[in-house]
């Protein structure tokens, strides 16, 4: 969706400031945020395509406002809700008011270590080819969806060159939407700065994006 | 934001930048005088003069000047015009240019981020936020007011309104089906 | 409830913000139901907070300035070299190392959201996944650096990385200057957790001097 999530090359943000010898979490609820949305991920069922674009779906000025953290407590709360795993007045009150609902899995610590060095591998076999070789100019297509998908807008309508034939992977516009994982082949796509920013921008940047098959056109 | 606005005013004119009599003028005139009756009523003549219509669409400024509107935000007139094939639909996605000559300040919606982010991209799905359903073949023009042009659209007029005087049919023209986002009223809405 | 306990649960209220309440009553709901498991979760933070950080990444890059053989498997496949020195998982399934020259160098940006390669460098800061950054590295990279106090030469070419797939990025920065013969542990004092991602440049021997 075009979001307010999709920042790349927009204005007005003012400049980068690093916080030195920043803590890893900077409160209590940081923490559990954090953990509790790594930890649902079984018991809820969903998966990361899905998370993403539940924190993503809001009104740009909601994402812009939020924390970081705040954003991935909104979204754990709807998708748990969504799920009928919690409801609001379950919230308000604190605490379980009914009968939790029957989950596949419950992450327990002694599969943490395991769960996190498993991680989720998103490869997948397949017995298609690839369409673009290393070299091969693409132009990004101008699609515009309302559901989620990895092509930001400042590559859109643009050619760039294949850099890098990636592998299979899962598809996050099908993924994030109960469509299956339906793998796409996936590139490296390289771009000219002067392409995306303009005649008059630097000469000497270029601008990689990961991008699925079903985003690109071949083009001369 | 009350006390930020009063403060700022009252240093202003404490230093002799403003005059309160011209500030208040301003308000008066933008909040009782001009607004969307001088658009209705240059819709109505363009729907009785056929002269007048002709000329609306090739000088939209100069005919609208003729009754006396313009000036600000109403220098660079366009009339768009609305058949039964193409509708006509304005926005500035950038801010909020409107022609405040002929339909005074623009409301609210207007200038929010749902009408500016979807009417370019969505207008049929705007249309039906504001209860409009079109023909699936009719053509939606959006005109994105990224310059000093200011556009209005001239809508269909109703049907069972022949012989009606130019000071009834004033009556029909709703601010939004100037903008391009309603129909104007037909004989029956009338109380 | 006695009536000493619930003027302690009030003053706690008090002080607490509205979206900590939430997440604490998300997670005693989530918990009572037995979907999450609080010693999980403490393992969870424990694990990012204090044993996951860039001191891996750091490890990688000090290995591969000192080791030729290893620098050719980790740029030709940083994740099976990376899981050599013990680092994998999520989400650092598919690392990409990233080598930095005399003419070209290299910074990792999600501009969609904050993907960053966990394993090897924790979790990211803040600085990393909020808007100043997410919007203008891909676009004005030289003055992302310059916020960071970092000028590159004029024609140094500067490839951004945006991470819109499961691909993680480690960049791997030139081996800085007059340490020659220094320990890999010793390297790895140099390698900052910037300079892993591109936003700035290893220290140098005389920044740890003492």
């Amino acid at each position: 969706m075009n979001g307010g999530q999709d920042l790349g090359g927009t204005h007005g943000h003012g400049p980068v400031k690093p916080e030195p010898n920043e803590p890893v979490f900077h409160d209590e609820w940081e923490k559990r945020a954090c953990a509790l949305t790594l930890a649902m991920s079984a018991p809820g069922g969903w998966n990361l395509d899905m998370v993403r674009f539940a924190r993503e779906n809001r009104p740009p000025r909601e994402y812009l406002s939020m924390t970081y953290y705040q954003i991935w407590f909104a979204a754990l709360e709807r998708m748990t809700k969504e799920r009928g795993l919690v409801s609001d007045d379950e919230i308000e009150a604190g605490h379980s008011l009914y009968p939790p609902k029957p989950v596949r899995r419950v992450l327990s610590p002694g599969d943490v270590a395991k769960t996190l060095h498993r991680g989720g591998p998103t490869e997948r076999d397949t017995n298609t080819k690839p369409v673009f070789a290393v070299g091969d100019k693409v132009r990004a297509k101008n699609i515009n969806p309302l559901t989620h998908t990895r092509l930001p807008r400042y590559v859109r309508g643009h050619v760039g060159t294949i850099e890098r034939v990636v592998g299979c992977h899962v598809f996050p516009d099908s993924n994030a939407h109960g469509g299956g994982e339906n793998p796409q082949w996936l590139y490296t796509v390289r771009f000219d700065g002067r392409e995306l920013w303009g005649a008059d921008s630097d000469a000497t940047i270029k601008v990689s994006v990961d991008a699925w098959e079903p985003y690109l056109s071949p083009t001369t | 934001m009350q006390l930020r606005t009063r403060a700022l005013e009252t240093i202003l004119i404490e230093k002799g930048y403003v005059e309160q009599a011209a500030i208040d003028q301003l308000i008066e005139t933008y909040e009782k005088k001009i607004g969307p009756r001088n658009g209705a009523q240059v819709v109505a003549k363009a729907w009785v003069d056929p002269k007048f219509r002709q000329w609306l669409f090739e000088d939209g400024t100069a005919a609208i000047g003729s009754l006396g509107f313009g000036g600000r935000s109403g220098n660079h007139l366009v009339a768009l015009e609305n058949t039964a094939s193409v509708h006509n639909m304005v926005v500035c996605t950038l801010c909020s240019c409107y022609p405040w000559a002929v339909l005074g300040l623009p409301p609210l919606w207007y200038k929010s981020a749902p009408y500016r982010s979807r009417a370019v991209a969505d207008p049929r799905g705007v249309l039906r936020d504001f209860g409009m359903e079109l023909p699936k073949d009719t053509e939606i023009r959006v005109w994105d007011s990224t310059a000093e042009l200011r556009y209005l659209v001239v809508p269909m007029r109703p049907a069972g309104t022949e012989g009606w005087s130019e000071g009834k049919l004033v009556e029909l023209v709703t601010r939004d089906s100037m903008i391009g986002t309603g129909r104007p009223k037909h004989p029956g809405e009338l109380p | 409830m006695s009536g000493q306990d619930h003027d302690h649960h009030d003053h706690e209220h008090s002080e607490l913000s509205e979206t900590q309440l939430r997440v604490r009553a998300l997670e005693t709901v989530l918990t009572e139901k037995g979907y999450v498991d609080p010693a999980a979760l403490d393992l969870l933070i424990e694990t990012y907070e204090k044993k996951v950080g860039p001191r891996n990444g750091a490890r990688v890059v000090a290995r591969a300035w000192i080791d030729p053989a290893y620098r050719a498997r980790l740029l030709k496949d940083g994740t099976p070299a990376i899981a050599e020195i013990g680092y994998a998982g999520r989400p650092g399934e598919h690392i990409v190392a990233l080598e930095n020259t005399p003419k070209l160098h290299n910074m990792v940006v999600c501009t969609l959201c904050s993907c960053y390669p966990w394993p090897v460098l924790g979790l990211p800061p803040v600085w990393y996944k909020s808007a100043p950054y997410r919007s203008r590295a891909v676009a004005d990279p030289r003055g992302v650096l310059a916020d960071f106090g970092v000028t590159l030469p004029k024609d140094t070419e500067i490839r951004i990385w945006d991470s819109t797939s499961e691909m993680r990025y480690l960049v791997l920065p030139m081996r800085p200057a007059g340490t020659e013969g220094w320990s890999e542990e010793k390297l790895a004092e140099l390698v900052t957790r910037d300079s892993m991602i591109g936003t700035a440049l290893p220290k140098s021997p005389k920044d740890i001097a003492k």
